[in-house]
């Protein structure tokens, strides 16, 4: 189990130079650098700037040079500076990553608290009235693109309704516990439905798969409820491909959702690489992108941990 | 029974009072939230150029010089404009032969930093001295470099030479001062100085600011809150506060705007103006939208070295070819005028007596005839040599204004059988690869910023084209070459009589519209969107934002 352990521990580390060396070269690709854009926005600066900057930045210097010399100084714990906040790395992402984890977790949860007894419901009542609907409302929710869905509950919330904020993370001056929850609500609420379709249907397939096993026609014939078969046996070993999925999702808890961040003017990590990657800001783009890499690869290996503890057939050696 | 009651009681009370927004401790208007479209990348007014912070710091801190809402230079935080005709520039000769000048400017007495520090000439040596630092990362350092040294006759008294005499010789609107009494320490080592300034790493700092208003609170990426300074020597700002809030999606914006989140949308970096329109439509009463004509010239490159283009007869033609004046109108209901140049029709030096060229197909299809380009069966338009009439345009991929004048300009084009094919791209491709590069093969449309009474000699003189051997530094993307033209950019830079100046000018836009080596569309118009209780608010159109003067700014009462 420890050299299992290790070995994935290996594997992640490899998998993140790669995707540091991936990301710096597919960034240094893009057409443009900082300096560039710079020149863009100030019509005065002279060619003789644009040359200074440059170097000044290290922009001419060749691409694997400049890679070598961010991998030497991330190895020793400094991501540098952001060029979009002009703040050390860390402190930018701080805010972002709170913001992106009290959103995403909170909408992940409650997406899953809200599919999973749907999914049961569905599964226990197929082809009933219960199950027809709530597979609608699953493709419903599929459909609705994210930005819009979004919009429509800020024209009724926020707009008609005026319960609650268009947007944003705090109001200014007010950033108390209830006002940050006002805040996150909307947002909250359009992740929540974003995930909510998938994980029904997924939910309510392999808890369908498990309610024609041998075994739970045992239970039943042992006496128990279906809500017992359900909750102590199916669930259970429903959970098993769900952990997969759910592992798969925990790497956006900290690369975030892009186009609700959007919509909410949202300050999160979706939002940040987008404007790092765009805004040829290496630093931040690299440090948040294999932040999210590395949860990614965390949560794969959590997941896998997680069947070993539920399923002792596939406990590694 | 009783227990799920209590449950469900509890819990609606929790959303209720989730729910019920904040009390409003104030007076109604003490605070003004503005939305922006961007958030500033970093607080130093010298390091890298950004609207978002510019209009930040408009409230802020205060240029010596700077452009009215008339374009007309003015003092900000000098108590006198300088000139020649007031003895306050005087000519000089530099060392090596060519025209100086020494200029002479007063700081406003009353000036005070906002920890109580008084505003002097102090702070404009060093801020001198960090702009010529080649490593201290100020983004536009030429005219630091061109100041060769300067006199320091008192505490509020000092002299600028600087090493060229151009007409606009006493506008040092960049020189942005910086408190030597905080920055000093940061400037120790001039390499760390970007990101060790005080601006970003302690930006609430009172003693950074001397404006109407100072910085007390940033939250990176969401808003930025202004309070009044005391040490502020002009008219007292009628806001407690002022917040700043940046949401770059338009519909969020919109959103927050209708919802109360904001109260107004500033024009220099707000709205598009499609989406002025559309809003302006559907929520007409509760707001203003002024619409401020600007320097953004929407015009059409069209890359000269292209045998077909190279013709000017060829130009001409699909100048008149075009029909802009009912573009404006069908695209954007007339709130943007034809442009006939590069020169706003708001700046004195605009002709407007300058050619004009009317919607006129058949006068275009005499010149194309006249240029060789004769009509085929397929309606296709060919030379002597069978080779159609064709050529390529592109411009920024995703900017819908843009896209549907292409769309409109190649239909018109392709009823005077001109077949044009789009190829858009991303603005940051389009920019950097193709417009920069002197890449694109054909017409390339995008738009120029300047600056009142800006010379155009960075889009037009002949060494100004990008290629290897300059760097791809040039502007002059069209490869436009005429001596009379270099000859003009030179001789209107250099020359100091206005009236002089004038029919420089006239004969500058005269050659340009005859050449065309761009067909001119509009001068692009920024959409203010103000609640009608904010007065005073003076779009400028230039590149000096609104907040400049925000003392100017007040609450009327609306019945």
């Amino acid at each position: 189990m420890t050299r299992h352990l290790l070995l994935r521990l290996v594997q992640g580390a490899l998998v993140l130079l790669v995707m540091s060396f991936l990301v710096y070269a597919l960034m240094g690709l893009m057409p443009g650098d900082p300096v560039e854009m710079m020149a863009a926005a100030s019509p005065s600066m002279t060619p003789e700037d644009v040359a200074r900057l440059k170097a000044l930045y290290g922009v001419d210097q060749p691409l694997l040079h400049r890679y070598l010399v961010w991998l030497g100084r991330a190895l020793s714990g400094d991501f540098g500076y952001s060029r979009l906040t002009a703040l050390p790395v860390a402190a930018t992402l701080g805010p972002a990553l709170r913001n992106s984890l009290a959103l995403m977790g909170g909408g992940l949860s409650l997406g899953l608290l809200l599919a999973l007894p749907c999914g049961a419901v569905a599964a226990l009542r197929q082809g009933g009235w219960s199950d027809r609907l709530l597979n609608l409302l699953a493709f419903a929710t599929i459909s609705l693109p994210m930005f819009w869905l979004g919009l429509l509950l800020i024209m009724l919330f926020a707009v008609d309704l005026a319960w609650l904020p268009a947007s944003g993370v705090e109001t200014v001056g007010n950033g108390d516990l209830a006002d940050r929850l006002r805040h996150l609500l909307l947002p909250t609420l359009t992740v929540a439905l974003g995930c909510f379709g998938p994980y029904l249907r997924y939910s309510r397939s392999v808890l369908a798969a498990a309610l024609r096993e041998p075994w739970v026609r045992t239970a039943r014939a042992k006496g128990l409820s279906w809500r017992q078969v359900l909750l102590r046996h199916c669930l259970r070993h429903a959970l098993i491909p769900l952990f997969t999925v759910l592992a798969l999702d925990f790497g956006g808890l900290f690369s975030g959702v892009l186009v609700t961040e959007s919509v909410f003017a949202y300050p999160g990590m979706g939002k940040l690489i987008y404007d790092a990657v765009l805004g040829s800001d290496y630093n931040l783009a690299l440090a948040a992108l294999l932040l999210a890499t590395l949860t990614t690869l965390l949560g794969n290996l959590a997941a896998d941990l997680a069947h070993g503890l539920l399923d002792k057939r596939v406990r590694p050696a | 029974m009783v227990r799920p009651f209590r449950r469900l009681s509890l819990a609606l009370a929790l959303a209720a009072a989730l729910l019920a927004p904040a009390a409003r401790a104030e007076a109604p208007h003490e605070t003004l939230t503005i939305g922006l479209s961007q958030f500033p990348s970093n607080f130093n007014p010298l390091i890298e150029s950004m609207v978002a912070k510019s209009y930040v710091l408009g409230m802020a801190l205060r240029p010596f010089t700077v452009y009215d809402d008339h374009w007309h230079l003015t003092c900000m935080l000098c108590t006198r404009l300088p000139t020649l005709e007031n003895g306050l520039a005087v000519k000089e000769t530099e060392p090596d032969g060519q025209a100086g000048v020494a200029i002479t400017y007063t700081i406003q007495p009353k000036a005070t930093w906002g920890d109580g520090v008084p505003v002097t000439t102090a702070d404009v040596k060093f801020t001198w001295e960090v702009g010529r630092d080649p490593r201290s990362g100020i983004s536009d350092a030429e005219m630091f470099r061109r100041i060769r040294a300067i006199d320091i006759k008192d505490n509020k008294t000092f002299t600028l030479h600087v090493d060229k005499l151009t007409f606009d010789y006493n506008a040092i609107n960049d020189f942005q001062l910086l408190p030597a009494h905080l920055e000093t320490r940061a400037f120790a080592d001039p390499a760390q100085y970007r990101t060790r300034t005080l601006y970003d790493t302690d930006t609430t700092n009172p003693g950074l600011y001397f404006g109407p208003y100072r910085i007390t609170q940033v939250v990176r990426g969401q808003y930025v809150v202004l309070e009044p300074n005391p040490t502020w020597w002009g008219r007292k700002p009628a806001f407690k506060r002022i917040v700043v809030r940046a949401i770059d999606s338009t519909p969020a914006l919109e959103a927050a705007l209708i919802s109360g989140g904001v109260d107004m949308i500033a024009g220099e970096v707000g709205f598009t103006l499609d989406a002025a329109l559309a809003f302006q439509t559907r929520h007409r009463p509760e707001w203003r939208v002024i619409y401020k004509p600007g320097l953004s010239y929407e015009h059409i490159s069209l890359n000269l070295d292209n045998p077909i283009l190279a013709d000017r007869r060829v130009r001409q033609a699909l100048l008149l070819a075009l029909d802009r004046q009912t573009m404006m109108h069908q695209i954007f209901q007339d709130r943007q005028r034809v442009a006939d140049g590069p020169v706003n029709p708001l700046d004195w030096c605009y002709d407007p007596h300058v050619k004009h060229y009317a919607y006129d197909p058949a006068a275009a299809a005499r010149l194309l005839d006249a240029a060789g380009w004769k009509t085929g069966p397929d309606g296709l338009r060919r030379n002597a040599w069978g080779q159609p009439l064709a050529f390529e345009i592109m411009t920024t991929a995703g900017l819908r204004n843009r896209e549907v004048m292409e769309m409109v300009v190649r239909q018109e084009w392709r009823r005077l059988g001109i077949a044009v094919s789009i190829r858009n791209q991303p603005a940051r491709v389009f920019f950097s690869q193709s417009v920069l590069r002197h890449a694109f093969p054909g017409a390339a449309m995008f738009a120029w910023i300047s600056a009142p009474e800006s010379v155009p000699r960075a889009m037009l003189a002949s060494d100004m084209v990008p290629g290897p051997d300059n760097n791809f530094a040039g502007e002059n993307v069209t490869g436009y070459r005429n001596p009379r033209m270099d000859a003009l950019l030179s001789a209107i830079e250099t020359e100091l009589d206005k009236n002089k100046r004038g029919i420089l000018w006239k004969q500058l836009q005269a050659l340009y519209a005859e050449d065309l080596p761009a067909l001119p569309l509009t001068f692009r118009s920024d959409p203010f969107v103000l609640p009608v209780w904010l007065q005073g608010v003076e779009p400028t159109g230039d590149q000096y934002p609104t907040t400049l003067w925000v003392e100017n700014w007040f609450v009327k009462q609306v019945k």
